[in-house]
This record gives structure tokens, C-alpha cells and sequence, in this order.
């Protein structure tokens, strides 16, 4: 449509020709009486595949889990009023993840605006504080600069989502449609970004002298690794001088977990050796993350001994929650680059010109952390042999040995929900590849699972998507099921059973003295769900039927639901107190009730 | 402590809210804002004073900053500036009384020393401008009272703010007009883009 005479086009139009500008192929969303123009000329842009989802949050979890697979931005739509608020929750999720992202809602007239019109709300007054930036448009000729300027900004800087409300009569009204002169200003990145950082800033000989003189250094791999795309300078710079590695839960993928250097992951249930190496490291560098609640525990006991360095692309974050000596402000990759080449021979003392890769022993700092995992290494609950009980991280264990065996472990894409599966994912799932994982961390929305796989498979089609979700968020976002069949895609779920809201009881058993008030939850027959949505499943109670289920759903090729029934009041181990600090964790029970009682009996 | 920040933004709707918004999102209150136009076209400049702890300035500017609809963000603590604040008193007076003949002249003498004027004068109360600091304005209404004139209204617009000597006309020449300069040039030409040699002001030092 776009061409050189630059047509008139309706606003609608507009808006379809400029996302398709941008390279949308894909839009999540509902239809509904303030964008019905929208949806009328839809028919004319078949280079766009618009998916029909069941609850406009599923749309906006759908544009998410998109964004989170692929890098690229995605797009969601809803109508005015309700439509729009249903959008809310995903767009917090994105905000608080940092995902481009773009909603589109119809809005009412804007000869109407403000009178309380049937299905009018505010829309870019709510979601003022949970988007990046969000647009009214009540002009035709404003659509097209609208979108661009939304694109840029959903994808510049710390991504993060932008709205933007339509008036209908502006879908409904005509203008000249110029994609090129549409653009937006070139992008000013955030004023208090370090102006030009090069080898011989100070601040970068700082780091410099702080990186070489440690002894104990530990980098903290975040989200912003692959936001940056620094996942190559990353492990170059680790390997440099033989630096562990301990990420975040949205850092989990960005450094294999295969890496020598990979410890695992950090924070409330982060694995014993990694939280005990951060609070006895004496240098952290922080590489795009925020220090977030669940990731330091007890901030006044926070890696006590250790010189902070933060490698960050917004200013708002630096000495937020932590402290730190030395901020580097800027994009990541940019940074490390600038510092790498500067990083010289591995002739530091944390890495013996003799050290090579992969040798655990490279170093005093890396024998220690080694020396720390001691018997926690040793997971007590996968060498557990069959004792009839079917424990959640058994189901994860056993997905992910099938996704390995198959050879598709960089082929994989696990998306989950969130509570007590979320933790035993992210602990027992050995992610290789960046964008392997979907899952909300900030925000941490229940029923995000679902909807966000359906986006993960439209934007990595020839991936294997597998959902894990407990009981209780699925049914948050079950109605989706129906969307995947719609649009037959082949997305395995893994239902974990344990009839609870698994990590509420498990705060309750805590520190609510096991009155688990609310957190019981009784659910359909999930299998029997699916199969009213024509979609195959299976039940699993016993061990030994975990992988030849796996297997049979990953080699469908159609939807496939999996009920685990797994046992009932399990628990997230090792775990960290709100309150106490990181090295303080609460183990597995050694006397656990649940593992003695098939022996007992 | 109080900070007092002075912002430009884009004069486009909603930008009041998006600002007053972060503010409350920080939960930080706002003690004043004044917000008019500014000598550019299109453009805003809002005068932010807030009460935070002495720490917060650095985040509260880099939060301002990620509004896509800041311009630019001084920040005057530690500043010479001019602040000044303009007010609208209406003082209860009539040709005689509360004190007698003396009650309205007894006004405009008040008035004259702490260079007030007089803007409407009605049989029954006069109606006072004047701009200065806030202490200044203060000391007004003191001694407006304390003389046992019972003021009938008081109109004040909160701080406005503007850096002595050349800063701001060096900040605008940097940043140029956006519709003749290169956008480009605004990674560069920034006066707000940490120098090289500045190390961020840490906040958890204690002052």
C-alpha cells in the first residue's frame, strides 16, 4: 500500500500499513465496536496474521511471550472500555520485565471523549505508570508518526511497553499516508548516559583497576545480557580472567548452563553455592540487572565485603537498592567491548596464564565456590530413587533429559507460570540458550504461561514450546486452549498437579503455621478440558510414565496436555526468608516427612 | 530535604500528569510545581519543588528523564539560582477600619517595605501582589496578622526557579531547536550526558 504517490488511506488503513512498515506479521487481539474500522480493513493487509485470542490479557501475554522469544516487538490489540483494561496486567508484566511491546486499543469518538460514552475509559491514564510511554490519538494523519515513535521507543533504551489509544473517528477518517516522513526524530538515548565511555575514562580505568586486583569475583548476569545481545562478551570476559557467573531468573539461558564458569542461579531460591559465592565475593559486577528484592535478600547484609561494579543502560537503577562503587552507564555490549580488549592476557591473579577454560581448579576463588556445593550438589530429591511418589522436579528433570536426548535442548522454549513450578524449572531445567525461557519475574503474573507459549510458537514456529504450569494459574488463562487449537499450534503443556497454590502453602506452612487458609484448589479434570478443546492429553501419577508421555507429546505434533499429579505439599529448597540475608537459607528438610513416608510405610 | 528541579517539556497534553504522576509512583510529594511556557516553541518549563530524602536527586532526574516527553532536567540544590514565588493577598480593610483612618494607610506602608503592590482596592479589602521568596512572602502574612488584619485569601503560584549566569542559555544553544537542528547531534551535544571524568554522585552517602 505503501508506495511513492502516497496514498490516502483511512486511519485504519494507516494503522495496518504502518505496523506492517515495522515489520508486524503477527497481531494478538479482540475485536470490539470502538475498533471495528481496524478490523474491517484488516482483509487488506494479508502479510499480517491477526490470531483471535479468548481474553484480551491473553492477547497482551500472547505480544509478550512473543517479544521474549524473538526479539522483535510484539503487537497486540483490544477494543475500548473493558477490552483495554484487560490489557492491564500484561502490560505491567512487560514493564516490569523490560519487553517491547505495543497495544493497540480503539477508543471512543473523540467528539464523545470524556462524557463517559459506552465503553469509554481511560486508558492512557491507567496505564500511565505500567508503560514506557502510551499515545491518544485523535487524528488520522497522527496514526502513522504514532506508531513509528511507539516502535522506537518500545525497542530503545531498556525496552519496555507503549500504548497507544485510537479514537474511532480518527480510524474512520482519511489522510495521506507516508511511511518514510512518519519517522520520529533519531533516537535520543537517556541524557545521563555516560557521554561516550572509551578506553582511557576514568570511570572505565576504575573498573578496570577493581576488575584486575580481585580475588573473588562473581558476575551477576541479568536480563539486560539479552536484551543487549552480549551473550558472546559476556562469556569472553569471564573467561578472560576466570569469573563465575551467577544470573538472574530472566538471566537464566543468556551463559549456557552448561558453562564451566555458569554457577546457576541466585537469590531466594537460588542454589546454595551461588548465593554463599556472592556473599563472600569481593568484587560483583553487575551486568544488566537491578538487584531486585528476590535477588538480594537482606540488603544490609548483601555481599558485605564485596566493590560493586554496575554495567546498566538506565540511570534510575544505579544505587537504587545496592550500593555501588563504579557505574558504568550504558549498553551493555558497548561496554564490555570497550573493556575486554583492555582486560589483557590472562595473567591476573584470579586466572594463571596456565589456567585454561574449563578447568574448574583454575583458580583458589573457583576451587572454593567448588569446594561449597559440597552435598548440596548432590539434589537429593532427583537421586531419590522411586519411592511411588511423583515429585515436580522429577517432571522437569525428565523434560529436560527429553529435549537433550532429542538433541533439541537449543530448540526449546519452556514457558512458565508462576509460584512453586516457576522456582523448580528454573532450578532443574539446564538452559543453553538465550530466549529458552519465558517467564515473568517482576511482576510475576499467574496465567501468564499459556497465552505467552501461544506467542512464543507464533513467533518461533519450528521450536518445541512447552508450558509448565501449576493448577492454579492455568485455570487463570485456560480458556486459551481454545486459541491454540485454533490455530493449531503444536505447544506441549505440562500441567503440575498438586491440588494447592503450591508456593502460597508452602509460605503458609512457613510462616502462617500451616493454616492454609485459601490455598487448597480444586480443578477440572484437565485432561478432559483438553479434550473438549480437541486437544489430546494424558494423566501421569507414576514415575516412570514421566518421559514416555514426554516423549509422546513432543513427538505429536499437535497440542498436548499432560496432568502430573505430583505430591501434594512439596516444597522449593534451598529458600531464603523475606527478611534474612542471602547466605542464610532454609534447606530441604533431612528428616523430610514427605520422603520418609514411603520407607515408614 | 527539599529539591527543587526545573524541567523543560514538551507542551503536549498530559504531560502535567505524567509528571505529577511519577512523583506520586516515587511516593514523594510534591510541595509546589509551576509549570508556563518557556521561550521555546512547543515547550514547557516546570518548576518541581518535592520533598525527599537528601539522596533522591540523582533518581528523581533520571527518573524525570525517562519521560519520553522531558526535554531537559536541571536540578538547583546545590545552585545559584533566582527563586522566587508570586503571591495574591487579600487583606480585610476598610477607609476605617479594623484600626481607625490609620487602616489603610497603616496597609500601604506594610506593603511598601516589603515591596508589595497594591492591585485592587475595594471598600472593604485591598488586594496585594508581590513576588520574592517564600520567607519574604511569609514575613508578609506574618505581620499582616500580628497587626490584626484578618487576611481573607491567599493566592500563591509556589516556586519558580532559574540558574544565575550563563548555564541555561548554554544549555539551550547546545540543545538547539529541534525542529532546525539535527537530531543526531543529541547524543553529543547533551549538557545534561555525564562528563568522563564525573563519577555519580552516590546517594547513600550520607550527608
Amino acid at each position: 500500500m505503501a508506495n511513492n504517490q502516497h496514498p490516502q488511506l483511512t486511519g485504519a488503513e494507516i494503522l495496518w500499513a504502518s505496523l506492517a512498515g515495522e515489520g508486524t506479521t503477527t497481531v494478538f487481539g479482540y475485536p470490539g465496536g470502538a475498533i471495528l474500522p481496524i478490523y474491517d480493513a484488516l482483509r487488506k493487509f494479508p502479510t499480517i496474521h491477526h490470531v483471535l485470542v479468548r481474553h484480551e490479557q491473553g492477547a497482551s501475554h500472547m505480544a509478550d511471550g512473543y517479544a521474549r522469544a524473538s526479539g522483535r516487538v510484539g503487537v497486540c490489540m483490544a477494543t475500548s472500555g473493558p477490552g483495554a483494561t484487560n490489557l492491564v496486567t500484561g502490560l505491567a508484566t512487560a514493564m516490569l520485565d523490560s519487553i517491547p511491546m505495543i497495544a493497540i486499543t480503539g477508543q471512543v469518538s473523540s467528539k464523545v471523549l470524556g462524557s463517559d460514552a459506552f465503553q469509554e475509559v481511560d486508558i492512557t491514564g491507567i496505564t500511565l505508570p505500567i508503560t514506557k510511554h502510551n499515545f491518544l490519538v485523535t487524528r488520522a494523519e497522527d496514526i502513522a508518526p504514532a506508531i513509528r515513535e511507539a516502535f522506537q521507543i518500545a525497542r530503545s533504551g531498556r525496552p519496555g511497553p507503549v500504548l497507544i489509544d485510537i479514537t474511532k473517528d480518527a480510524q474512520q477518517a482519511t489522510a495521506t499516508y507516508d511511511f518514510e516522513t512518519a519517522a520520529p526524530p533519531v533516537y535520543r538515548p537517556h541524557p545521563m548516559l555516560h557521554k561516550q565511555l572509551h578506553a582511557n575514562s576514568p570511570s572505565i580505568k576504575q573498573a578496570l583497576e577493581l576488575i584486575l586486583d580481585a580475588k573473588k569475583p562473581v558476575i551477576l548476569a541479568g536480563h539486560g545480557i539479552v536484551e543487549s545481545g552480549a551473550e558472546k562478551e559476556v562469556i569472553a570476559f569471564a573467561e578472560a580472567l576466570q569469573i563465575p557467573i551467577a544470573s538472574t531468573l530472566l538471566g537464566l539461558g543468556a551463559i549456557p548452563a552448561a558453562h564451566p564458569l555458569q554457577l546457576g542461579m541466585m537469590g531466594m531460591h537460588g542454589e546454595s553455592w551461588v548465593n554463599n559465592a556472592i556473599q563472600q565475593a569481593d568484587l560483583l559486577l553487575a551486568f544488566g540487572m537491578r538487584f531486585d528484592d528476590r535477588v538480594t535478600g537482606n540488603l544490609a547484609s548483601y555481599s558485605p565485603n564485596s566493590q560493586k561494579i554496575h554495567i546498566e543502560i538506565d540511570p534510575s537503577e544505579i544505587n537504587k537498592n545496592v550500593r555501588v562503587d563504579v557505574s558504568l552507564i550504558g549498553d551493555l555490549k558497548q561496554v564490555l567491548n570497550i573493556l575486554l580488549p583492555q582486560l589483557g592476557a590472562p595473567s591476573s591473579p584470579t586466572a594463571p596464564s596456565s589456567a585454561k577454560v574449563g578447568s574448574h581448579d583454575a583458580s583458589p576463588w573457583l576451587a572454593e565456590i567448588n569446594k561449597s556445593k559440597g552435598t548440596a550438589a548432590v539434589r537429593d530429591i532427583i537421586n531419590l530413587p522411586d519411592n511411588g511418589h511423583l515429585y515436580a522436579a522429577h517432571v522437569i528433570h525428565d523434560i529436560w533429559r527429553e529435549a537433550q536426548a532429542a538433541g533439541r535442548l537449543e530448540n526449546t522454549i519452556i514457558v512458565t507460570d508462576v509460584g512453586q513450578h516457576q522456582m523448580w524449572e528454573a532450578q532443574y531445567f539446564k538452559h543453553e540458550s538465550p530466549r529458552s525461557l519465558v517467564t515473568s519475574g517482576g511482576l510475576g503474573t499467574m496465567g501468564f504461561a499459556l497465552p505467552a507459549a501461544i506467542g512464543a510458537k507464533a513467533a518461533q514456529p519450528h521450536k518445541d514450546v512447552w508450558v509448565i504450569a501449576g493448577d492454579g494459574g492455568f485455570q487463570m488463562t485456560a480458556s486459551e486452549l481454545s486459541t491454540i487449537q485454533q490455530e493449531g499450534l503444536a505447544i506441549n503443556i505440562a500441567v503440575i498437579n498438586n491440588g494447592f497454590l503450591g508456593m502460597v502453602r508452602q509460605w503458609q506452612e512457613t510462616f502462617y503455621d500451616k493454616n492454609y487458609s485459601a490455598s487448597p484448589i480444586l480443578s477440572p479434570d484437565f485432561v478432559m478440558l483438553a479434550a473438549a478443546h480437541g486437544i489430546a492429553g494424558a494423566h501421569v501419577s507414576q514415575r516412570a510414565d514421566v518421559t514416555p508421555t514426554v516423549t509422546q507429546a513432543r513427538t505429536s505434533g499437535k497440542p498436548f496436555l499432560i496432568n502430573f499429579q505430583v505430591e501434594k505439599e512439596d516444597g522449593v529448597y534451598p529458600m531464603i526468608t523475606p527478611g534474612a540475608a542471602l547466605h542464610e537459607m532454609v534447606r530441604r528438610p533431612v528428616h523430610d516427612p514427605l520422603l520418609e513416608t514411603a520407607e515408614d510405610e | 530535604m527539599l529539591h527543587t528541579f526545573v524541567a523543560l517539556v514538551q507542551d503536549k497534553p498530559g504531560v502535567l500528569t505524567r509528571v505529577a504522576s511519577l512523583f506520586r509512583r516515587l511516593n514523594i510529594n510534591i510541595v509546589s510545581l509551576t509549570v508556563g511556557e518557556s521561550e521555546r516553541p512547543d515547550t514547557s518549563r516546570m518548576t518541581i519543588v518535592c520533598e525527599a530524602p537528601d539522596n533522591a536527586a540523582h533518581r528523581i532526574k533520571a527518573s524525570l528523564y525517562k519521560l519520553e516527553t522531558t526535554v531537559h532536567v536541571d536540578e538547583l540544590n546545590r545552585s545559584e539560582a533566582v527563586i522566587r514565588e508570586l503571591c495574591l493577598i487579600k487583606v480585610q480593610v476598610g477607609p476605617d477600619s479594623p484600626h481607625g483612618l490609620q487602616s489603610r494607610s497603616q496597609v500601604f506602608e506594610l506593603a511598601q517595605v516589603f515591596r508589595a503592590r497594591v492591585v485592587d482596592l475595594a471598600p472593604e479589602s485591598i488586594m496585594l501582589e508581590m513576588t520574592g521568596s517564600a520567607s519574604k512572602i511569609e514575613g508578609l502574612i506574618q505581620v499582616l496578622g500580628e497587626s490584626n488584619y484578618s487576611i481573607l485569601e491567599v493566592s500563591r503560584t509556589g516556586r519558580m526557579a532559574m540558574r544565575r549566569g550563563h548555564h541555561t542559555s548554554r544549555v539551550l544553544k547546545a540543545l538547539g531547536n529541534p525542529t532546525s537542528l539535527p537530531l543526531a547531534h543529541f547524543p553529543t551535544l547533551d549538557p545534561d550526558a555525564l562528563n568522563e571524568d564525573e563519577i555519580l554522585p552516590n546517594e547513600f552517602d550520607e550527608a
